[in-house]
């Protein structure tokens, strides 16, 4: 993108970096443990919303659904820790299915005592279903706000599915993943999330770096083109339908990675990440951060998530009212965001308005009369 | 009906039928390989649903349209678009928050698949084809330019550029020069006519000068079927098209 107006240079961008390799490494020192954790849990939503700013910010496809991927790959880590803890239950299958009289562990559990395909399965599967439902919507030319009611529509009908399997996967109550085990020690346990932090905060830069790679050349130029101009895409001779399910099917496997890193840090994955506000709070991160600017969707659901954790401790109740006209503030006056704001021509023309004269960059010869003649 | 072949383009008794409202009425047309053809006709004579059943946007409720001896009913856009119809819309359509160079690089990038386009560097004829382009529409110098920030002309003519890369065997112009001033119209003109011998072209426009600087073949539409077909001069002195045109003198 040509977007960049400020450009660092090389040596700020190393300082940069040092610096933040040097915070990553240090920050289980340097915070206590509650707030390492919660830290830990809103960089792996980083993740989850760097995959919508991928089909929103560049591709135009605003999805409701990305809970469900993002819930398929919470699932998916916490059977395989779930099965990796049961030996001292009875028929040595999870605790909970004594609850429901099951017996014999349901097939689709079976592939998750590996690790290896666990491993896969966590970002796989939600591709693959992003992938499906995607193909089919889009094949049919379904746009706009109806794909986004499609997709609301679709995270519903999922998150009703696992709210009544208790017999599968102990329905309502989701799994619960701290006191499982995780090479002899307890996945809740303060070593283990230590390295689960540093893990997730590796795998948001390197989502990062992914996402930069991907929208960089020609690739990311069709995404705009789609979110532009669709019709002139196909007449051009591409398929949008192909780059719509794959964008749409790697934003899955994003969001799929983010449930996962999640799910091991909070605890537990129940239904609940499937439900309707949190989907769209996803959406909010990446609108006030900034859509099409990937970093704006890391720090978008960063530090929104942060300021929620400070302003519920600190007035509980009133989160809600301060994330809606947080919205409504950045969806009226800075449409691009705020990392959009800063990326454009806004921060010169505010400056303006305080009467700094602005450079101007198209014909600089203008300034020089000017300076001439005064 | 014989001979397909001989043509590059043939539409055989296409009538499209909008619930109602007969957009196209039996239209019948034929275009030689090489050939300039210019589409006239008054407002709502069915040009741009011609153009929408050619390029499979529109299906015509009846009809046939062969290309290169090829069908291509119920085929989809793109793949039309591959077989070789290019398209330029009325009003310019380029992508206007990517360059010039970007927009050139979609339009000319082959195989148009996602593979393709996830490589890095565009392949080195392809890059020599997109600064050929460039000079040739006059926009080197603008060529890290967003296309948003171009004049109205300057995007016609990046749009025709786009369409030159793509490298159609049939290239359908919907009003090229709606817009520009004399003098981007007669430079339009000039390089639509030198480029029609080596490509097949149809142009479609209002603009009575310019289609008689174009110096070609003039089909004229009227309520979905083809009036009459000819030179200008045959055309204006036709008296269908008088009647069409400035109203029949009861």
């Amino acid at each position: 993108m040509n977007k960049n107006i400020i450009k660092f240079n090389g040596k700020v961008k190393f300082i940069f970096w040092v610096l933040l390799i040097a915070f990553i490494v240090a920050a289980p020192a340097l915070l206590p443990v509650f707030r390492l954790n919660l830290l830990g849990r809103y960089l792996s939503l980083a993740i989850v919303a760097l995959g919508v700013d991928l089909i929103w910010g560049f591709t135009g496809l605003l999805s409701l659904g990305q809970g469900i991927f993002f819930t398929l790959g919470g699932y998916c880590v916490a059977m395989y820790l779930q099965l990796n803890s049961s030996s001292e239950f009875p028929n040595n299958i999870p605790e909970f299915f004594a609850l429901y009289g099951v017996k014999d562990l349901p097939i689709f559990w079976a592939p998750f005592k590996s690790p290896l395909f666990t491993l896969f399965a966590i970002w796989l599967i939600p591709a693959v279903v992003a992938g499906i439902l995607g193909f089919l919507v889009f094949r049919n030319r379904i746009k706009g706000v109806y794909f986004s009611i499609l997709t609301q529509a679709s995270l519903l009908v999922f998150f009703n599915f696992f709210n009544g399997q208790q017999k599968l996967i102990n329905g309502t109550n989701g799994l619960k993943t701290d006191v499982t085990q995780l090479f002899g020690q307890l996945v809740g346990s303060e070593l283990i999330q230590r390295y689960i932090f540093w893990i997730t905060a590796f795998l948001v830069i390197t989502a990062w770096f992914f996402s930069k790679w991907l929208i960089k050349g020609r690739f990311g130029n069709i995404l705009i083109g789609i979110r532009d101009d669709e019709p002139r895409v196909r007449f051009t001779g591409y398929n949008p339908v192909i780059f719509k399910t794959i964008i749409f099917s790697i934003s899955g496997a994003l969001a799929g990675i983010s449930g996962a890193l999640y799910t091991v840090q909070s605890g537990i994955v129940s239904p609940q990440f499937m439900t309707v506000p949190f989907s769209i709070e996803m959406v909010i991160w990446v609108a006030v951060g900034g859509r099409g600017t990937l970093l704006g969707a890391i720090l978008g659901a960063v530090f929104i998530n942060y300021a929620k954790s400070l302003v519920s401790e600190a007035l509980p109740a009133s989160w809600m009212f301060i994330q809606g006209s947080l919205f409504i503030l950045v969806v009226t006056t800075l449409p691009e965001g705020i990392l959009g704001w800063l990326y454009s021509e806004g921060p010169r023309n505010l400056l303006q308005k305080f009467g700094f004269i602005r450079k101007i960059k198209t014909y600089p010869s203008l300034e020089l009369n000017k300076s001439s003649e005064g | 009906m014989k001979n397909h072949t001989e043509y590059l383009l043939s539409l055989i008794d296409i009538t499209v039928n909008f619930e109602g409202f007969l957009a196209l009425n039996n239209l019948n047309l034929r275009i030689k390989k090489g050939e300039l053809r210019a589409i006239i006709g008054p407002n709502g004579a069915g040009k741009t649903t011609f153009l929408d059943v050619i390029t499979g946007k529109v299906k015509p409720t009846q009809g046939q349209v062969i290309f290169k001896g090829i069908s291509l009913i119920g085929r989809k856009e793109h793949k039309i678009a591959r077989l070789g119809v290019g398209r330029k819309f009325q009003s310019p359509r380029v992508f206007e928050n990517l360059s010039v160079l970007e927009n050139l690089e979609l339009s000319v990038s082959y195989p148009k698949n996602p593979l393709n386009l996830l490589k890095k560097n565009i392949i080195m004829d392809q890059l020599e084809e997109i600064y050929h382009l460039m000079k040739v529409v006059n926009l080197t110098k603008k060529n890290d330019i967003k296309a948003g920030a171009l004049s109205h002309g300057q995007k016609q003519w990046l749009e025709i550029a786009m369409l030159l890369g793509q490298k159609p065997d049939l290239m359908l112009v919907d009003e090229p020069v709606a817009g520009l001033t004399d003098e981007e119209t007669d430079l339009t003109a000039d390089l639509l006519k030198s480029l029609a011998g080596n490509n097949t072209i149809l142009i479609i426009d209002h603009d009575m000068e310019f289609i008689r600087r174009l110096d070609s073949r003039v089909s004229v539409l009227n309520q979905g079927s083809v009036l009459c077909e000819g030179d200008m001069n045959t055309i204006q002195n036709n008296q269908k098209v008088i009647d069409v045109y400035l109203g029949r003198p009861d």
